[in-house]
């Protein structure tokens, strides 16, 4: 039998200034599947992906959607024809309810009341999303933001559903949840594409995958005919380099102490709740826990960004607890944000100006109380060179640049100007495989150095291969120490949950 | 690369010009409407101005334009200083009497009190600073209080400190010797340019460097787009605040001193008053850009100018002008937009014509780099 085809696109090409995002692209979705579409950073996946949801024009090609050739001027022409899609960076507003935003937008469809209620715990409830429509997004953690996105796209009657790379933010177990998510959906015969830089997954989900190399489809496979080294390998058109194991370069010097730090929230628990950790020269300690269990908090209490309620922080011998953001940043202090879009990075500043961002009280990107824009400049294109940022030029605006050389020209830049503390949350968040492999051997020569790193990550492979150390973090506190020689992602797993401990 | 940035100068004044149509026309609409005649009116605005006119056009505008460089450096903070006004006039009220009392000689007096001036307008923003920063309370609303306290607190002062001429009630006269003279610029008029108008040249200098070449104004740009990586990236930013509605206070504090120094020596009921708003509107057209402020108050000094002839003209009311220049600040926001559209659509046109006439396997992977 011949299964009709949810998405059909032809020849798709789009430029943007400096850039050509697609060109020729050709690809094709079986209704009721699930397809994956991966590539490396700058491969023009979300470009792809916005075109077929009518957010950019494509300069030449076709749009079909189940079998009738269309052309999508805007987001609500894409929904008109079923396609729904949920971006890379969330778009929901904290301070309103579920209800509130998914009826943003699309007031005229169930209204703004009961029936809208009704709709929402219908959907909720018929995929299992477990969502109550009159929580406060800014209570929920990352997985059911994700599925508030979701739920909107449904709810706005979307057939097709696009997903740019849904599990970038999640813990494994919130990636099989997403994952049954999916499944139950395409049992209801919606048509799932999804991007991922995370190849197992993609192989254990998809029914068919697409490759995207430098703006082009360069294949079209099936799960069961490759392996993930064999995708990464048509992604990147060359054979990966293998990331090397190394020895130990933990010294004894302590460079990073928090001790017995409490965080009070504005509830009864504790956000944090009498943290202790070392972290030594040339040592990784990983942190490892489901997001939106203080993980965010420790960071920003060490960056100076929260005070804490009771406690103290050390850099080497200093007591820094009382310091400001600027001092911290200034004592050495590297920083690698969560959240790209809001904490790292001016958006419609050139690249050489978001290279000031952070470092706005060392050379070389200034000179006394002046900016230096030739060591601005000059720097910026260090970065780009040495982490391989795909970008026109250094003038181009931060947010024109793909998410993953966003992320890789962060990386680098924090790792400027020899910081004797890097604070890395989920520092490769959404880069390709190849750039991922790049960034852990520039963290791994820089600790060799002497770099001290407090990591943060929902990847355990990442947590596991980097790290001199492992702590679990649950509710606010330390639960358990593991050594990355001998855990397996499942151990973690189970700890991050809690599962096994007394009660 | 010349005839693109050719292009792109056209491009940058399309905004404007397009705005400056769209408020003729519905200025004419307006006219026509009323009955009134739309020829008479166009060919009054667009007479060419009489040079003690043209005097009067520059004075103005370095008036506007120092009220519109205060605006404008709130905004890049996003900050809404609606008190340039109050700022202003508390300023130069508390400038006018120090410099009366002549305790200092010539040129000092002058000097020490255009420092007095900027320290009152920065103290009276840095009410509305700290307020924000310390309660939360929105700077909109703190500085249209303020404004309406500062014109109160100067009548009421004026009351105790002033002397009355005839109907107006005046500070005392500044002495002759602190008198700052005008420059002769065009030697068919009358009139001359008031010689502190300079201090809007010094002003939208100091402006373009503080923005684009100094820490501080890296700060006051990264807080003004993003306040969360601001905080991230270090910067104090309730200090941002208050700092930046000072020095917008400091510069909403010269406003009144070419006027006081160079043409009424004395701070009294009939001192011009409004500047602060007119700024607000100098700043939106100008895009908080320092040649753009220049622009958007040459614009709105010359249609102030020349709608005192309208009446004698015209028989048009000159109240019409004022129409013209709310529209031109609505207009030029949507033709921004509208023309910045165009402008990425241009480029992103042009990049795809230059790549396709290479060999397109070839130029791609380059391109994607
Ligand atoms: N709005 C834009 N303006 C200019 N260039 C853009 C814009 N959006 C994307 N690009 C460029 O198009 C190319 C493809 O970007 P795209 O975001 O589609 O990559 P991607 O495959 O999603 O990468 P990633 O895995 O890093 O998210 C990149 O070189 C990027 O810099
Ligand atoms: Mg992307």
């Amino acid at each position: 039998m011949t299964q009709t085809m949810a998405v059909r696109l032809r020849g798709i090409g789009k430029s943007f200034p400096g850039v050509v995002a697609n060109h020729d692209v050709d690809i094709e979705v079986r209704s009721g599947t699930v397809h994956a579409l991966v590539g490396e950073n700058g491969a023009g996946k979300s470009t792809l992906m916005k075109i077929l949801y009518g957010v950019q024009k494509p300069d030449e090609g076709t749009i079909e959607i189940a079998g009738d050739q269309v052309v999508l001027h805007s987001p609500a022409d894409a929904i008109q024809h079923g396609v729904g899609m949920v971006f890379q960076h969330f778009m929901l507003a904290d301070n309103l309810t579920v209800l509130e935003n998914v009826v943003l937008g699309g007031e005229k469809l169930y209204g703004i009341g009961d029936k809208a209620r009704a709709k929402i715990k219908e959907l909720s409830d018929s995929y299992g999303f477990g969502l109550s429509p009159d929580d406060m997004v800014e209570d929920l953690g990352v997985g059911q933001r994700q599925r508030i996105e979701i739920l909107k796209v449904l709810y706005r009657g979307a057939k097709i559903i696009i997903l740019d790379e849904p599990t970038a933010v999640l813990v494994p177990q919130e990636v099989e949840s997403l994952f049954g998510n999916l499944r139950e959906l395409k049992a209801q015969g919606y048509t799932l594409l999804f991007i991922s830089h995370k190849l197992d997954e993609v192989l254990a989900v998809a029914d068919g995958v697409t490759v995207m190399r430098r703006g082009t489809t360069v294949a079209a496979v099936q799960p069961k005919d490759v392996t993930a080294r064999q995708l990464a390998e048509l992604m990147v058109g060359s054979e990966l380099p293998s990331p090397s194991t190394e020895d130990s370069t933990v010294t004894d010097d302590v460079e990073l102490s928090v001790e017995n730090v409490t965080l009070a929230g504005a509830g009864e628990r504790n956000l944090l709740d009498d943290v202790s950790l070392r972290i030594h020269r040339g040592e990784v300690l990983g942190i490892a826990g489901v997001e939106g269990n203080g993980q965010t908090e420790l960071v920003e209490l060490v960056m100076g960004i929260r005070p804490a309620t009771s406690g103290r922080v050390l850099l080497g011998t200093e007591d820094i607890t009382t310091w400001s953001t600027a001092a911290r940043r200034n004592a050495g202090i590297g920083y690698i944000p969560e959240d790209r879009h809001r904490h790292g990075l001016l958006l419609d500043f050139p690249l050489w100006e978001n290279r000031i961002l952070g470092h706005q009280d060392r050379p070389p990107t200034v000179r006394g109380p002046w900016i230096n824009k030739s060591g601005a400049r000059k720097d910026s294109q260090r970065i780009v060179d040495q982490f391989d940022v795909r970008t026109p030029s250094i003038e181009t605006t931060a947010r024109a640049l793909s998410g993953g050389n966003q992320q890789k020209f962060i990386v680098g830049r924090e790792m400027s100007g020899d910081p004797v503390l890097l604070i890395a949350s989920h520092p490769t968040r959404g880069v390709d495989v190849g750039a991922q492999a790049a960034i852990w051997d520039h963290i791994r020569d820089a600790r060799r150095l002497g770099l001290a790193v407090l990591l943060i990550s929902a990847d355990l492979d990442e947590l596991i291969g980097l790290s001199d150390q492992i702590q679990v973090i649950l509710r606010g506190r330390l639960v358990g120490e593991f050594d990355p020689d001998t855990v397996t992602p499942e151990q973690l797993g189970s700890a991050m949950t809690g599962a096994g401990e007394e009660e | 690369m010349g005839k693109l940035d050719l292009r792109r100068i056209a491009l940058a004044l399309a905004a404007p010009v397009l705005a400056i149509v769209v408020a003729l026309v519905i200025t004419c609409l307006i006219l026509l409407a009323a009955g009134s005649s739309v020829s008479g009116f166009l060919s009054t605005i667009f007479s060419v101005p009489a040079e003690r006119n043209v005097i009067n056009i520059l004075n103005n505008a370095s008036i506007l334009y120092l009220s519109g460089l205060a605006a404008a450096i709130g905004f890049r903070m996003n900050l809404f200083n609606i008190g340039v006004e109050g700022q202003y006039q508390m300023a130069v009220f508390t400038a006018a009497v120090f410099a009366a009392q002549g305790w200092l000689p010539g040129p000092i007096n002058v000097i020490v009190s255009i420092i007095l001036a900027m320290l009152v307008g920065a103290i009276w923003a840095s009410i509305a600073g700290v307020l924000k920063v310390t309660r939360g309370v929105s700077e909109v609303i703190s500085t249209i209080m303020l404004n309406a306290i500062a014109v109160s607190l100067t009548a009421y002062m004026l009351r105790k400190v002033g002397v009355s001429t005839g109907s107006n009630l005046a500070t005392e006269e500044i002495p002759r010797d602190s008198w700052v003279g005008g420059i002769k610029l065009l030697s068919g008029a009358p009139n001359e340019l008031l010689g502190l108008s300079l201090l809007a040249v010094l002003g939208g200098i100091g402006y373009a460097i503080l923005l684009n070449r100094s820490k501080f104004g890296f700060a006051l740009r990264a807080t003004g787009t993003s306040a969360s990586a601001a905080v991230a990236s270090g910067i104090d930013v309730r200090r941002m605040v208050v700092v930046s509605l000072m020095i917008s206070g400091a510069v909403a504090g010269l406003i009144g001193l070419p006027l006081l120094f160079g043409n009424s020596h004395s701070y009294g009921t009939t001192f011009q008053a409004g500047i602060g708003f007119a700024g607000i509107a100098v700043a939106l057209l100008g895009r908080n850009n320092p040649i753009g402020i220049a622009f958007g108050a040459l614009l709105f000094s010359y249609l102030t100018e020349q709608s005192n002839l309208l009446e004698i003209n015209a028989q048009v009311s000159p109240d019409i002008v004022a129409i013209s220049q709310g529209v031109i600040v609505l207009a030029v926001v949507i033709a921004y937009e509208v023309v910045r559209r165009y402008r990425n659509a241009l480029e992103q046109r042009q990049v795809a014509a230059e790549l396709s006439t290479s060999a397109p396997s070839e130029a791609t992977p380059e391109a994607t780099r």
